[in-house]
């Protein structure tokens, strides 16, 4: 049966077709989809864990007790998990467990902190890496994964980026494979304890098998040698490939499948039926750098860029040919996204503002905290870093500079990576403050479930864990609890925990207002401005919500108004009007 | 069938139900017996920030994006965001563009004013354009949250593709309570000229 699918939806269908019975994964743009697909299909087990690196922790046990599973995150969240990783490349995996470990890329950054190249991964950790071109070579290659996985005694990277990952084309669908063994215990621990004398062995058979895998590369069909004119030979892979098709329809490819290990023979045979050689790929020079230690003259990062992703524009440049004149308009005010009116975010971010706090931020919604109006963030590194990188600022500062550095940490990223910091603050009696913002639930990546939400991704209900006790069983001897919405508590706690000499945690206490589940978040009654009343002060906006909007043309010199079918009823703006000028609206939506 | 492949881009603002729309759009040119292909970015831009979704179809597409330059179709949800997105198409492409303006940040603030005259400007650069009042359409047909379905009919007007694949399609995507005003509000969009 054919359907349109987006590579995360085929990931997913693959891994269920493939057999899998363990699916575990961290949420991150662009690889979330996978783990939020694969739970229609119930035979498998898919969980959210608290990090990347407990989620492969999860699958290396699936695996080496007998079963296939599939490890899915983004880019970064493969630096999270390196450290089994690269010795998980010394064990292999279990007998008739497949491992396949799924890393979401994201050139040009759409929604990233960085836009690091992991096919260098799969060289420094010596792990093969299949990259799919569209969604039915996702499909395929999940299957293939385990296949090479099982064969190999390997794990396997599955590399997409996000033109792949959230791109739709059409499948042809397939059934789930039957017979696979049941899964036991299979005890070897000359294989699987890597104690030095252990693992100074696997090490020669990790590089025998890169060798055998780069030899077989050269006559699996996954690479293949599509020969067309002669005069132009290009070596690609990934969405790369059908940016070539679209631009040098004409042109000889190899087309790679396999982008690590490369297929030596395959290259060389291709390069000498070619006039000249061209590598076309996103990012790094990685199979460019490969081919010229090859020995192989070949064109690159000469003529194509290594920042931000390719088009098919880009490409026309690359190679001189004739672009598109393109229609060009006004300048326009930009629409950068923005927090949600009635979030609960937004009032913390005003007081810290006010306060000229120094705030170490974190990864979630509420890096747009640094956006205006509110701009109050002032380093955002990597998921958990605010906590210990406040820690090393109030070793450094002299001590009314101390007192500005508060840590502001989402619920998720708290217990991802942030509960590490939080120990080592109290361990190391750091001064600063930290702000947990328990809005319930993984909210950028699109509402996901956590430990702290009290349910798990199959929907079930769950422990929640209590941040306030679990902050106190650290050692911490401030814990508060704060509503986000009254600002005048807001202001009040972080000014005294603020000023205190010793690590303090506020948590506040508000959901999301996206969280769809019954009685988690309801709407107050909606506001409205009362025209008479309204000076055009612009107090209210200084929170940047937006349901509210300045009209120049109303009244002697502007006033605000709310639109009532935006507005949450938060109440955030009335408190900042010293006019009265903010009410509940007379006739509710 | 011609190997050409026929390039759609829909823009507008994170929240206002472009990707089912484009969803339906793709849903259609695969009944229809079409490769298709689509692509857009999920992630920062759902916070209410600009979206692009692309959506190709033809005999066979290679690129999920469409190249810069070749959009043949413009499916705009937002004035502003319709006029953005005008560098993106082919001279003489066609525009369908809803008739609502939603304030950015800034002009919410009252640092920057909406730009005046978009409509106007929009057809001057691209004669082949309509712009369709979409909400009031849609109320006329039973339900304000139609107006994505309203665009949609004469979106389809404009593309070469029998009447029935889009209603399959329509059917396929819309959830059952809300099929009859949507196939209405479709017909309302489909008739506009």
């Amino acid at each position: 049966m054919k359907e349109i699918l987006s590579g995360n939806e085929a990931i997913a269908r693959g891994a269920y077709e493939a057999g899998v019975k363990v699916a575990c994964a961290y949420p991150g743009t662009p690889s979330t989809e996978i783990l939020e697909n694969i739970i229609r299909f119930p035979e498998v087990n898919a969980s959210w864990a608290t990090n990347e690196k407990v989620a492969l922790e999860v699958g290396i046990g699936a695996s080496f007790g007998g079963a296939r599973a599939i490890v899915t995150m983004k880019h970064v969240g493969v630096n999270v998990a390196a450290d089994p990783l690269f010795t998980l490349s010394y064990t292999g995996v279990g007998v008739n467990g497949g491992l396949v470990l799924v890393t979401a890329d994201d050139p040009e950054l759409h929604s990233s902190q960085n836009e690091q190249d992991n096919r260098n991964y799969a060289k420094f950790a010596k792990v093969p890496m299949l990259e799919p071109s569209d969604s039915r070579e996702c499909l395929e290659f999940t299957k293939l994964a385990f296949e090479i996985s099982e064969r190999y005694d390997t794990p396997v990277f599955l590399r997409t980026t996000t033109r792949i990952s959230h791109s739709k084309s059409v499948v042809e669908l397939g059934e789930r494979v039957t017979g696979l063994p049941e899964p036991h215990l299979v005890k070897n621990p000359a294989k699987y304890v890597m104690l030095p004398g252990n693992a100074r062995g696997r090490h020669y058979v990790v590089e025998e098998r890169t060798t055998k895998l780069s030899e077989d590369g050269c006559t699996m069909p996954i690479n293949r040698t599509e020969l067309r004119d002669r005069k132009i030979g290009i070596i690609t892979a990934g969405v790369s490939y059908q940016y070539v098709r679209e631009v040098l329809p004409e042109a000889s490819v190899l087309k790679l499948g396999m982008v690590h290990p490369l297929p030596h023979q395959l290259i060389r045979d291709f390069a000498a039926q070619v006039d000249t050689l061209y590598v076309v790929e996103e990012l790094d020079p990685f199979i460019e750098e490969q081919v010229k230690a090859m020995g192989i003259a070949v064109i690159g990062k000469e003529i194509l860029p290594i920042c931000g992703e390719l088009t098919p524009g880009r490409l026309r440049k690359a190679f001189g040919l004739p672009e598109q004149a393109l229609t060009t308009v006004e300048k326009l005010p930009g629409r950068p996204p923005n927090m949600c009116p009635g979030c609960p975010h937004r009032g913390v971010f005003f007081t810290l503002n006010k306060l000229k706090a120094y705030v170490s931020g974190d990864i979630g919604c509420y890096t747009l905290g640094f956006m205006p109006p509110l701009s109050a963030m002032d380093t955002c590194i990597c998921m958990g870093a605010s906590i210990g990188m406040a820690n090393g600022a109030v070793k450094v500062l002299p001590p009314e500079e101390r007192k500005k550095v508060v840590a502001v940490i989402g619920d998720s990223t708290f217990l991802h990576t942030g509960v590490n910091g939080l120990m080592d603050m109290v361990y190391n009696q750091g001064p600063a403050t930290v702000i947990i913002l328990d809005n319930r639930i993984t909210a950028m990546t699109g509402r996901q479930d956590n430990p702290a939400s009290g349910h798990t991704l199959m929907n079930q209900p769950s422990e929640g864990i209590d941040l306030p006790l679990l902050c106190k069983a650290i050692g911490v001897k401030h814990v508060r609890t704060i509503n986000p919405l009254d600002l005048t508590e807001c202001e009040k706690a972080i000014r005294e925990e603020m000023e205190r000499p010793e690590t303090s945690v506020i948590i506040t206490d508000k959901p999301c207002v996206l969280i769809k589940r019954d009685g988690v978040f309801t709407p107050g009654t909606v506001l409205e401005v009362q025209e008479e009343a309204c000076t055009g002060c612009r107090a209210c906006l200084k929170i940047g919500c937006p349901a509210i909007e300045w009209i120049p043309s109303s009244g002697k010199r502007g006033r605000a108004h709310i639109d009532p079918l935006l507005c949450n009823g938060c109440d955030v703006c009335s408190q900042l009007c010293k006019f009265s000028a903010i009410q509940e609206a007379k006739n509710e939506r | 069938m011609s190997d050409k492949v026929t390039n759609i881009l829909l823009v507008g603002v994170g929240g206002q139900g472009i990707l089912l729309a484009a969803e339906i759009l793709s849903e259609t040119f695969l009944l229809a017996g079409y490769d298709v292909k689509k692509s857009e970015i999920h992630g920062m831009s759902q916070r209410g920030g600009s979206v692009v979704s692309h959506v190709r179809y033809g005999k066979e597409v290679h690129s999920p994006i469409v190249p810069e330059g070749e959009g043949d179709l413009l499916f705009g949800f937002e004035l502003m965001e319709s006029y953005r997105a005008l560098t993106l198409l082919k001279p003489g492409a066609t525009v369908v563009a809803n008739d609502l303006c939603i304030a950015p940040p800034s002009v919410l603030m009252g640092q920057e004013t909406y730009p005046a005259d978009l409509a106007a400007k929009i057809a001057e650069l691209f004669p082949d354009s309509i712009l369709v009042d979409g909400q009031q359409l849609a109320i006329n047909a039973g339900n304000a949250r139609a107006a994505n379905t309203v665009l949609l009919g004469a979106v389809s007007k404009r593309l070469n593709i029998e009447e029935k694949y889009w209603l399959e399609a329509i059917e396929r995507m819309v959830p059952k309570k809300a099929l009859d005003v949507n196939l209405k509000a479709f017909a309302v969009g489909r008739s506009l000229a």
